[in-house]
């Protein structure tokens, strides 16, 4: 059977992002998928949006640029950053996003406000959305920074490989140092993505 | 497709062992930055070396080049920063059987490339798009003199501008300076392609183009690890004056080889495995390159394609067999109708421009889009959200400086570099950009054209590496050609915004040995500037002084601003302690926020709950600190008038 896949990760820079891309990458490959992932690097590091498009499949994945519309699943890791990327979405994408509001320039000089209830864009175009406090994840253990592996244990939920997988592919590519709060920080984020 | 294990990894023996960060089973975070290209991975992989799945690597296109460099047995590598050719080098540094550095710029980088190629070994330079710019000159004499060891360039264009200043096709440069190009469409490509560049170089006496771009360049994909390739050739110095001595009289017969050259090499083209013909449904054929195959084979998987993997010259033999195959026939490229003309050229007739966009990457649905005409799936239009810009780091050296200008009400001359945003609000206080270096001239240019009445109406403002690389040059014209401009230097030790590349005054090298750090004062001074002034920006009343002195002056003057970028390695060692907020003390005054810091946040107030936290109703909020961003600069601690920042010791 042909199976295939995009999944969009996005929020600010220094969120630990395209990490939580990588783990996800290798994931895929020690599932068998091919894999292709397309990141932009340059201005974006600067606390700007950030975005990483990852592409899927049994077959030979060509384009490494996720289609407007064809988002499967996004893991947002802000919840503007979320509707920012609305275009990508589609009525049957699912949106996992952490509940973090990050104040960009113009909200944190009060020029302009932070919009309420952004997530309605997605639910009120029946969008699946599962709202995650990662933040409140990765106090839990003891690591603000787990954010991003948190968030991964929630995806794991949607995605054909098992957990010896994600935690294998975890172990390695993490340094010793910070393994243990993000393997408790992946588990946390499993549980809150049942 | 069965399960592998996919490394990032280099083997033992090709770590190089000089650089004190990297060596087995460890793993280090060089740097949160956005780039895991930075998050250096350095392991032993539990797999045997006979498993060939244990061959099969994920890597990006820029690891897969540096890869494909080391696996050429490349010997000397040479470039400059810049997004997204960055990475090569970075990676490359990593293996010791390479020498590479990083040039003061583009131009340099390839002189040293053809110094070492012709010296008998292959010889890489790394750049992006208008890095070729730079490296122009020695690029069209160097298709004169050849090569001896194969010599490859690598450009990195950028089609949508993600990190440049403009959008340039660099295959044009192929055209013009006569030389062979290939084009990668993914990062497996890229490494063939690159070990294919050196055979060709070797074979055919050029140096080889290979355009690199950042869907090639900052894409990951699946990549096999390949043989290593002895190199046939003995260094050493063989005088060739007729070869290598480009005077007239030698330049006329060099010029004559080219031609027999060009001639071989489109020959060659006709018989290279890699330009690929893809027979399928014939009603639509294809011709593309690079990611241009990639996303029409998206949009169009039954079609029939001759995937192109030498630019220039074009197979024509090939291209004329293809399109009498084929009904209708589509030239599918990002920028330049550049296959498009050449195929028109050869009285065939095909759609290129009329439909595919000439601005602008590609995409397959843009492709789906200009063939059929039809619109994708709808999709939903984009929300009304606050913008999310980049902005300067909390505790950024540049900050200070740029709110100082904007008081100053000057007209900042500016260039390339994370402080290009100090155009942005609340600082906006720079009013040109061009290219690297063009500050310091056109600030010059200015003072010419206005004389007298411009005299402290304008500054120019030039980062660290951005001065080595082509600001000296200018500092040199305003002294000789007697301007009054002053000249600010901002002197982070580090070329920051592709990623803290050291730089000839960072005191290190790529291969991270120590080095001599250019001393600003001194070179200045050397040049003939008589006023050189050193600041810390953090300290704004410090720095405003000495910049209203400077500006004023009718003799050019330079100020050089002096403070480490936040992310250097030794800065985020040094212990910082964050400020605090004395929310009591606040009174809204918004002073602090026009340094657009993002660790200072605004936290509105109704009346009401003005009111309940005793502060006049009318107030309006409140200015935040986050304790967790905030590495105490302090800035903002000198621009408060009402005692509300506490300096966080004691905490």
């Amino acid at each position: 059977m042909k199976e295939h896949g995009n999944i969009h990760f996005c929020g600010v820079g220094g969120q630990g992002i395209l990490l939580a891309s990588e783990l996800t990458a290798h994931a895929l490959l020690a599932g068998g998928f091919d894999v292709k992932k397309s990141e932009v690097h340059g201005m974006a590091q600067r606390g700007g949006s950030v975005e990483a498009h990852l592409r899927f499949g049994t077959d030979k994945v060509y384009s490494p640029l996720i289609e407007p519309g064809t988002v499967d699943i996004m893991l947002a890791f802000e919840m503007m950053e979320a509707v920012r990327y609305l275009p990508l979405l589609n009525a049957k994408s699912t949106v996992i996003v952490n509940t973090q509001k990050i104040a960009p320039p113009a909200v944190a000089t009060g020029k302009m406000t932070y919009p309420d209830q952004c997530l309605d864009e997605l639910t009120s175009r029946s969008i699946t959305v599962v709202p995650v406090d990662a933040f409140a994840i990765a106090r839990k253990v003891g690591n603000l920074k787990a954010v991003n592996v948190a968030l991964v244990g929630v995806l794991s939920r949607y995605l054909p490989m098992n957990e010896a997988t994600w935690v294998e592919v975890i172990k390695k590519r993490l340094p010793p140092k910070i393994l243990d709060v993000n393997l408790q920080a992946f588990q946390e984020g499993r549980k809150a993505g049942q | 497709m069965s399960r592998h294990t996919f490394s990032t990894s280099l083997k033992d023996e090709e770590i190089r062992g000089k650089k004190p960060l990297l060596f087995p089973g460890r793993y280090y975070l060089t740097t949160d930055s956005f780039s895991l290209n930075r998050f250096v991975r350095i392991e032993e992989y539990p797999v045997t070396q006979k498993d060939p799945a244990a061959e099969k690597l994920w890597f990006s296109g820029n690891e897969a080049l540096a890869l494909g460099a080391f696996e050429a047995s490349v010997k000397v590598a040479s470039g400059y920063p810049g997004t997204p050719s960055t990475e090569i080098l970075e990676n490359l540094a990593n293996y010791k059987s390479v020498y590479s550095e990083w040039a003061p710029n583009e131009k340099v980088a390839l002189e040293v490339a053809i110094g070492a190629s012709f010296a008998g070994v292959r010889a890489l330079s790394t750049m992006k798009h208008v890095g070729l710019n730079v490296a122009a000159d020695p690029l069209f004499t160097a298709s004169y003199t050849g090569v001896r060891g194969g010599l490859v360039i690598v450009v990195a264009d950028d089609p949508s501008m993600y990190s440049s200043q403009n959008e340039q096709d660099s295959r044009n440069y192929a055209y013009a300076a006569k030389l062979p190009m290939l084009e990668p469409a993914d990062p497996s490509e890229a490494k063939d392609f690159l070990k294919l560049a050196y055979r060709i170089s070797e074979q055919f006496d050029t140096p080889v183009l290979l355009r690199s771009c950042t869907r090639v360049a900052h894409v990951k994909g699946v990549v096999t690890r390949g043989a290593i390739e002895k190199p046939t050739l003995t260094p050493g110095l063989e005088k060739n004056p007729a070869k290598l001595v480009m005077l007239p009289a030698h330049a006329r017969g060099r010029r004559i080889a080219i031609g027999e050259r060009q001639q071989k090499l489109a020959e060659f083209g006709e018989t290279l495995a890699e330009n690929r013909l893809e027979l399928g449904d014939t009603k639509k054929g294809f011709i593309a390159a690079g990611t241009s195959y990639l996303y029409a084979k998206e949009a169009f998987p039954e079609a029939s394609f001759l995937k192109i993997a030498m630019v220039n010259p074009l197979p024509e033999k090939m291209i004329r067999d293809f399109a009498s195959q084929v009904e209708t026939l589509y030239i599918i490229e990002d920028l330049d109708p550049f296959i498009e003309m050449r195929v028109k050229a050869m009285g065939i007739a095909c759609h290129g421009k009329d439909l595919v966009p000439a601005i602008g990457e590609l995409s397959p649905s843009v492709v789906k889009k200009a063939i059929t005409g039809e619109a994708g799936a709808a999709t939903f239009a984009p929300a009304e959200l606050p913008p999310r810009p980049p902005n300067m780091c909390a505790g950024c050296p540049h900050r200070g400086l740029f709110y100082n200008l904007n008081r100053l009400k000057v007209f900042v001359s500016g260039d390339i570099g994370c402080y290009t945003l100090g155009a942005l609000p609340p600082l906006s206080a720079m009013d040109t950009c061009v290219c690297m270096g063009a500050s310091i001239g056109i600030a010059h240019g200015m003072a010419k054209a206005l004389g007298e009445e411009g005299l402290g109406k304008a500054v120019a403002v030039i980062g660290d590496s951005t001065f080595i690389h082509s600001g000296i040059n200018s500092l040199i014209n305003t002294v000789y050609n007697k301007s009054y401009s002053t000249v600010i230097i901002l002197d982070n030790r580090i070329t920051g915004m592709t990623g803290q590349q050291p730089n000839p005054a960072s005191g290190s090298t790529i291969m991270g040995e120590p080095a001599n750090a250019i001393d600003f004062p001194e070179l200045c001074r050397a040049i003939g500037v008589k006023h050189v002034r050193t600041v810390n920006p953090h300290d704004i009343e410090a720095t405003f002084a000495v910049l209203k002195e400077e500006i004023e002056r009718d003799e050019p003057s330079v100020v050089i601003t002096r403070f480490p970028c936040v992310l250097t390695p030794a800065e985020k060692k040094r212990p910082k302690t964050s400020f605090t907020s004395k929310i009591e003390n606040c009174t809204g005054c918004t002073m602090c926020l026009r340094l657009g810091c993002p660790a200072i946040n605004w936290v509105p107030l109704s009346p009401e709950e003005a009111k309940g936290m005793g502060k006049k109703e009318k107030q309006k909020g409140y200015a935040l600190i986050n304790e967790t961003t905030c590495i105490g600069c302090g800035q903002c601690l000198s621009l408060c008038k009402f005692e509300a920042i506490g300096t966080g010791e004691g905490k």
